[in-house]
């Protein structure tokens, strides 16, 4: 009998074409990025003096460590890395605490409900991330619908500077990123075994303490998930931090994208894009290791 | 003993709370796209006057004419490449580099977007090759190729492998039974897979401007640099016409899954 299992030498083939395309797109451009950030600044295009010479009898080559050393010394790019890893950090965590509940609260639904409702959380992944962040602003300006309610109401006498503030770029987060949070922990919930709550709620255990000793431990394999998933793209953020944050939130990637179109030294651009990737070694690790063991 | 009681009012508080969170910015932006006056805090009455002035403006309209022609090359190479992809992934359990493989695969979807995109105008720069519509085309394949692998992949995997190893026994070639059975069976991720990689194009910001050269600009990158000066109607109307696109391409697809999904749930 054939099973699919043992496939044909042939059907091995089939691997060459993703396996190039992936090989020459990614994996080329991103040891590119590595040896641009070991050569020199030179005036032309392109703005780098090449790693290997060749003489027609010599092969020299040259690794210049002078950007790496730039970059670690000079206190503005360490002063944005931190920052970045602040700001990844608390809207991580502000992410979690408001995505929990709703993660929690849509497994608790009957099963007709739950298939809609998570439907309802991944359909704004879809829209456009643009028009997310611009929907905050037209809130969040001082001339803006929540400023205008608060004077409204008279809560307030002048309006608030939200926009242009670390608040804002947190609330622009916490919006973009909630689905990421949401999805990994709730298809943890979703999976639990209740007699395990029905055992503890029979030895006498109170409904929140029956939550918080055995729901909530057996859901941390989703929570560092939907944590890796949302802290990994959020340090590299350029659109948000771009449009609702001001001169107190320089993160790490719109550094990159300024010195990359701005001051167009690219080897500098390289070796801060090269430290960042550095940075998320250990999330990355992290994170592929809990989607492995939950695939299985 | 309690059996699963259904929600408590916390539970549906909290899906209240943050579903209102979730929609109440997209509400106020569609909504206001539809006020008269050109403040866009103060409602002056029903119009669909920014409508008519975005439609018409040539920049606007320019930029979705490129960002459209990109997202639909891209998603189509991104659906085959991902079909090979999740072949691989699903078919072939061993294979020298099969742990490279799935690193590739894998390492795109968390990459931040602003790496991608420098690594890829680094590459395009070192091999001299002109930048515009078609870079940017290639760059979205790139990212876009291993969501499409992802969603097919799921799809390949529910799939019945006897149906497939029956047509081969009875003298089908693997690569007809493949075509004539698997294949129709996971047309409902194809369309998700394609659609996904549509929006996830149409809607990148980053990547296109890192990887297109002067004269090609996608519809974010218009709107983007509109906005970086503010609020206005104009683009309250873009936005809107867009999150339709989105959620007619979304009912599209729910539709067209909707069929097999109940089938393979079989409940």
């Amino acid at each position: 009998m054939v099973t699919l299992k043992t496939m044909g030498q042939s059907q091995r083939l089939l691997i060459i074409p993703p396996f190039l395309w992936l090989g020459v797109m990614f994996l080329l451009p991103t040891l590119l990025v590595l040896a641009i950030a070991l050569s020199s600044t030179r005036v032309g295009m392109p703005p780098y003096e090449p790693l290997f010479t060749w003489d027609g009898a010599m092969l020299s080559i040259n690794l210049n460590f002078e950007n790496f050393q730039f970059v670690l010394r000079d206190g503005l790019y360490a002063h944005v890395y931190l920052t970045s890893l602040k700001v990844a950090a608390i809207s991580t965590l502000l992410t979690l605490m408001i995505a929990y509940p709703l993660a929690y609260g849509i497994s608790c639904c009957k099963r007709p409900w739950r298939s809609g409702l998570v439907f309802l959380v991944i359909v704004p992944f879809w829209s456009s991330l643009l028009i997310r962040v611009y929907a905050w602003m037209a809130i969040l300006s001082n001339d803006g619908l929540l400023n205008s309610l608060l004077l409204g109401l008279g809560l307030i006498d002048r309006p608030l500077q939200i926009l242009n503030t670390q608040t804002a770029v947190y609330i622009g987060i916490v919006y973009t990123y909630l689905p990421f949070m949401v999805l990994p922990i709730y298809s943890n919930l979703a999976d639990r075994d209740r007699s395990l709550i029905e055992a503890a709620r029979d030895l006498g255990c109170g409904r929140f303490s029956s939550f918080w000793r055995v729901t909530f431990p057996l859901s941390l394999s989703g929570i560092v998930a939907g944590c890796a998933l949302v802290f990994i793209p959020v340090v590299g953020e350029f659109v948000v931090p771009d449009l609702l944050g001001g001169a107190d939130t320089q993160m790490i990637g719109r550094t990159i994208w300024v010195e990359f179109f701005n001051n167009r030294d690219w080897p500098v651009a390289a070796s801060v894009t090269v430290l960042l990737v550095l940075l998320l070694v250990i999330p990355i690790t992290l994170l592929q290791s809990r989607l492995s063991k939950m695939r299985v | 003993m309690s059996q699963s009681q259904g929600p408590s009012w916390f539970n549906r508080l909290s899906i209240v709370l943050v579903m209102s969170f979730l929609y109440l910015p997209i509400l106020i932006l569609i909504v206001f796209s539809f006020n008269k006056s050109k403040l866009v805090t103060v409602w002056g009455g029903f119009s669909t006057q920014w409508y008519g002035a975005a439609l018409s403006n040539a920049a606007l309209l320019d930029g979705a004419r490129v960002s459209f022609f990109v997202a639909a090359v891209s998603a189509t190479v991104a659906t085959a490449l991902g079909l090979l992809a999740a072949l691989v992934m699903v078919r072939i359990r061993r294979f020298r580099g099969r742990q490279v493989f799935i690193g590739l695969l894998a390492a795109p979807m968390v990459m931040p977007e602003v790496v991608l995109g420098v690594s890829m105008l680094l590459m395009f720069v070192a091999l001299g090759i002109d930048r515009g519509p078609l870079t940017i085309t290639l760059a979205h394949a790139t990212f876009t190729m291993c969501f499409a692998a992802v969603v097919l992949q799921s799809r390949l995997a529910e799939l019945d492998p006897s149906l497939e190893e029956a047509a081969r026994d009875l003298g089908c070639p693997p690569a007809t039974a493949f075509m004539k059975v698997a294949l129709p069976n996971i047309v409902p991720g194809f369309a998700s897979a394609w659609l996904l990689s549509f929006t996830l194009s149409l809607d990148d910001l980053v990547i296109s401007s890192f990887t297109t050269g002067p004269g090609a600009s996608t519809l974010p990158m218009k709107i983007y640099s509109q906005i970086k000066f503010g609020v206005t109607p104009e683009i309250n109307a873009v936005s809107t016409m867009i999150l339709g696109v989105v959620a007619l391409g979304l009912l599209i697809a729910a539709w067209t899954t909707r069929g097999s999904e109940a089938a393979l749930q079989g409940h």
